[in-house]
């Protein structure tokens, strides 16, 4: 039905469902996948946690891939630099140069880097198989550990790194760990929870420098305070990486636009967007179009994405359906499960319906139109209800 | 016919595969995962996306 070539930059959970949809949409023509990293896609919500305590390869993480996708040609560790959508080309760090009738930016997100004076070895995000290899050498009994940053990854890798026998302090600005979107209380909760197996919170300080000579031996906060460091952890959000589309006349203020087919309509040419790079609009949650760096919505954006690319190469209208998918995220923390449905970081109010926030629990997140989040802390088998009640707002 | 299975080893009874097909996977009054091992090939899709959400990819499948 169709022929002609589609580029998908980026070879992580978002690209390969792109891909998959694609496929399953119909189409017939070569697709490209171009990937920084020398993997396959794997899944990297393990790097913070058994991966990270040991004896899990990136093989064993890569992803189970559509037989519809064997035909698929992987251009791996070769990051993309530029592109030219009025060309209809992306240019590879070699050199090489791509053409393409049709466009999947799934670039994804970088860890954000704080400019903090002092020693960079000893330093490490989080992000790949390879910086969760090498931190991972690090956490020994009695080490000493300093985590910049107290969201999901550093309240995961702080769990992780307790177990292992290491002393762990957070260092953060929030005044609660997770507090954007758990809330203060439910935040307290996690942070007592922690603190009874050893962690030390520095909460509402920064890391103004970081001591040592070559190898980092400790950090400085604002208030003075030093803190002995065999390592450093850097989890301090994320930065979307777009600029490689710089000079296309797209939105890139925050991650890349697109409608709720996930195409880039202010692109010259067929472009669609996945995964947490993409800001789009959600018919459950009405606002602006938002990022949402969850680990289902590569998913959920990538189905999405591919019937819309699709479409557009064989000359038809993309699907005008609203985009409904239900944000969810989940984590680990010692033998706590942490669990949520919808946008509890949008609520105005949180209300406690079950147990107390340091036991099981459940609280849901409300704004002016009523339930916008809920979430359970190791009571994942009576959040059923809640989500059903999220996935009402549709018919409301 | 589509024979599942969970690792349980994996599996970390978050339920996101019960969204995706309720009548397939379910989890207990203890939150534990519970699952038909065999269902008709008509349930391919839902399989399938019951697999892609697993966050610990636990799920896996055969169609013979």
């Amino acid at each position: 039905m169709t022929s002609g070539q589609v580029v998908v930059v980026g070879a992580g959970l978002g690209g390969l469902r792109a891909a998959e949809s694609l496929r399953g949409a119909g189409y017939d023509g070569h697709i490209v996948i171009v990937g920084d990293e020398p993997h396959h896609p794997y899944n990297r919500p393990p790097l913070s946690k058994e991966a990270l305590s040991g004896g899990v390869s990136v093989e064993e993480l890569e992803f189970r891939r559509k037989s519809s996708v064997d035909d698929v040609e992987w251009r791996l560790g070769s990051p993309v630099v530029s592109s030219d959508l009025t060309a209809q080309t992306v240019t590879l760090a070699d050199g090489s140069v791509i053409p393409f009738d049709g466009l999947v930016v799934a670039s994804g997100i970088r860890p954000r880097a704080l400019p903090i004076p002092g020693p960079a070895k000893g330093r490490y995000f989080l992000r790949t198989a390879q910086d969760a290899a090498r931190v991972r050498e690090h956490l020994v009994p009695g080490a000493r550990v300093v985590i910049m940053g107290a969201g999901f990854i550093g309240c995961e890798v702080a769990a992780t790194a307790v177990g292992l026998g290491a002393t762990v302090h957070v260092v953060a600005l929030d005044e609660e760990p997770m507090v954007r979107p758990l809330g203060r209380e439910l935040g307290a909760g996690m942070r007592r929870r922690h603190e009874a197996k050893g962690v030390v919170f520095h909460l509402g300080r920064t890391i103004t420098e970081f001591l040592g000579e070559d190898h980092v031996t400790g950090a400085r906060l604002d208030d003075g305070t030093v803190l002995d460091a065999d390592v450093v952890i850097e989890a301090v959000g994320s930065v979307a990486n777009t600029e490689w589309l710089d000079g296309n006349g797209l939105d890139l203020s925050d991650g890349l636009l697109v409608d709720e087919g996930m195409r880039v309509t202010d692109a010259p040419c067929p472009v669609v967007a996945v995964g947490d790079l993409a800001r789009h609009p959600n018919a459950l949650f009405p606002g602006p179009a938002r990022r949402i760096e969850h680990w289902n919505m590569p998913t959920e954006t990538g189905r999405r994405a591919g019937a819309t690319l699709a479409a557009l190469l064989s000359g038809q209208e993309p699907a005008a359906a609203p985009f409904s998918a239900m944000p969810s995220f989940w984590s680990d923390q010692y033998k706590h499960k942490v669990q949520s449905f919808g946008m509890p970081g949008i609520a105005h109010r949180i209300s406690l319906v079950d147990g107390d926030v340091d036991g099981p629990c459940i609280v849901e997140y409300l704004d002016d139109t009523g339930l916008v989040g809920v979430v359970g802390i190791d009571r994942t088998s009576d959040l059923a209800p809640y989500r059903a009640r999220l996935q009402q707002r549709l018919a409301t | 016919m589509i024979t599942i299975n969970v690792d349980m080893d994996k599996c970390q009874h978050y339920g996101q595969c019960c969204f995706e097909a309720e009548d397939v996977f379910q989890l207990d009054d203890d939150g534990k995962l519970k699952y038909t091992k065999e269902v008709g090939d008509d349930r391919l899709a839902d399989i399938e996306s019951a697999a892609d959400v697993c966050p610990m990819q636990a799920i896996s499948f055969e169609q013979s």
